[in-house]
């Protein structure tokens, strides 16, 4: 019988699987069974575990201990299962364990604050200061090239925003 | 064919599809993996009462889980429309899928929300713009949970942030074949990025597709993550085209046997693994890549990547079948398309 992957070759390595009661064979020469991820077996190794054995590693011994105490009281989450999962249970459980997390992201992401999109409608204050941060860039962006009729335009549009900012901390 | 790969892209040579994922979750509701079967319907019906309101000559079909047999629900997940994560729980289960298929949005996979923009060939532009669009809308309705510091707050660490995942489908066949691929998946890893197999997290990759895509998703700005994953990609193209260049006046004999053996399988067998069909698909992908073939279309070698798909050629019998039945049924359906 010829290497089913490489079809030159006589087949020397036979493999059967059985999934639910499907059954597939292989049948292949050494070199492409070599080659071929079939065989490796513990395909779930993985992401998940990485993750967990990430989240031990931010963590010193004792911060866990206490920490493992502690339990989201929305969800019921505690941090010892936290740490098993790798998932959250709701979103209450990041200020429930928040003073573990600020290590963890860094570890994760290299950050530990958020710079991207705001909602709008429920985050007025904090997405006005992003459209402000955003308009200086620009226009600091803009002056640089001389674009200066460009730039006053964006400089009364971030004098909106910072008065619209001065009315809204007033209320 | 799914309707999502019927339009052009830029970069076709290369770049397969352009995905743009946003995971959202709303205030007040544990996340899907804790929630009880209540939470689950309340949840379900507060968005599609806000879907009701888009007004739009768009429609979006509203399909459960629960309702798709098992073969439906695997023939989404092989067009990429759904994620395989969506069908783990199908009485919580659900999405909706805009008309053209561009669009899912899908409920209770690991976060409440998934919103996915799938556009053919390289596009994060409008990919980005869409999925920016349907998720302001949601959010004038919908309280999504979010915290000052830590943004979109996610089931996974892994996604806290944007909740961005931006990924490009490639296929990189000549990189595959001089060994470089294992190098760049290397080096994207130690730089932020992810390579993935063809249905994420976990597949293997199959027929030189890769899925290529960002990591890391707090600390940075959503277009400063695609700009930096586009900036990737284009590297890898170059390098793609390189090697293609290279093969084509190195080896060019060697290649065309290879294009045209696939071809002839394809066009003459009786009886074909997926994997088998994968791997020959892939060669005459690079065929029409490098221009050795030019009457046939990329849009039709990536629908025939996803229609030889076990699932997908079961849908195509209209019954359930055996491997062995599959096998002969692919191989009579490739005859018929190529």
């Amino acid at each position: 019988m010829l290497c089913q992957v490489c079809n030159k070759n006589n087949a020397t390595v036979h493999y059967t699987k059985i999934i639910n009661g499907e059954i597939e064979e292989l049948h292949m020469c050494d070199e492409c069974a070599m080659n071929n991820n079939e065989f490796e077996f513990d395909t779930t190794f993985s992401f998940h575990k990485l993750l967990t054995g990430l989240i031990d590693s931010f963590q010193g011994e004792t911060t866990r201990k206490e920490a493992g105490e502690f339990s989201c009281p929305f969800c019921g989450l505690s941090y010892a299962q936290f740490r098993q999962t790798g998932k959250f249970g709701c979103p209450q459980c990041y200020d429930t364990f928040k003073s573990n997390l600020i290590p963890l992201f860094k570890g994760i992401h290299g950050h530990n604050k958020h710079m991207g999109k705001v909602p709008k409608r429920t985050n007025k204050t904090l997405a006005k200061k992003r459209e402000i941060h955003r308009l200086r860039t620009e226009m600091d962006r803009l002056v640089s090239r001389e674009a200066f009729e460009e730039a006053a335009v964006l400089r009364d549009k971030i004098k909106e925003l910072e008065n619209e900012l001065g009315a809204q901390k007033e209320e | 064919m799914a309707k999502w790969i019927d339009g052009t892209g830029f970069e076709e040579d290369v770049v397969v599809s352009t995905r743009i994922r946003l995971a959202r979750n709303l205030k007040g509701y544990r996340f899907p993996q804790k929630m009880n079967m209540e939470e689950s319907e309340s949840l379900t019906q507060k968005i599609l009462n806000v879907m009701k309101e888009l007004s739009s000559n768009t429609n979006y079909k509203f399909i459960r889980i629960n309702n798709l047999t098992p073969l439906e629900r695997v023939v989404f997940i092989e067009e990429h429309l759904i994620s395989p994560g969506l069908i783990q729980k199908p009485d919580y289960s659900s999405f909706l899928l805009r008309d053209d298929e561009s669009i899912t949005i899908m409920i209770n996979e690991e976060d409440h929300l998934r919103i996915q923009v799938l556009l053919p060939g390289l596009n994060f532009e409008e990919g980005w713009k869409i999925s920016n669009e349907i998720d302001d809308f949601l959010e004038s309705y919908l309280d999504f949970a979010f915290h000052q510091d830590f943004g979109y707050l996610t089931a996974c660490p892994t996604n806290v942030g944007t909740g961005l995942r931006a990924s490009v489908m490639v296929h990189l066949p000549s990189l595959s074949i001089t060994g470089h691929v294992n190098n760049l998946i290397n080096g994207l890893n130690k730089i932020g990025f992810t390579v993935r197999g063809l249905y994420g997290e976990g597949t293997e990759a199959v027929g030189d597709l890769f899925q290529i895509s960002n990591q890391l998703t707090l600390g940075e700005e959503e277009e400063q993550i695609i700009k930096k994953l586009k900036n990737i990609i284009y590297q890898i193209l170059d390098k793609e085209r390189n090697v293609r260049n290279g093969l084509i006046e190195n080896r060019k004999n060697e290649v065309e046997d290879r294009v045209f053996r696939s071809l002839g399988i394809l066009k003459y067998s009786r009886n074909i693994t997926s994997k088998e069909a994968m791997r020959l698909l892939s060669n005459v992908r690079l065929g029409i890549e490098m221009g050795i073939i030019d009457n046939i279309e990329f849009k039709e070698i990536t629908n025939l990547m996803i229609e030889v798909q076990p699932a997908s050629i079961q849908k195509y019998a209209n019954k359930e079948l055996t491997q062995e039945e599959r096998n002969i049924i692919r191989a009579n359906f490739i005859r018929e398309k190529i």
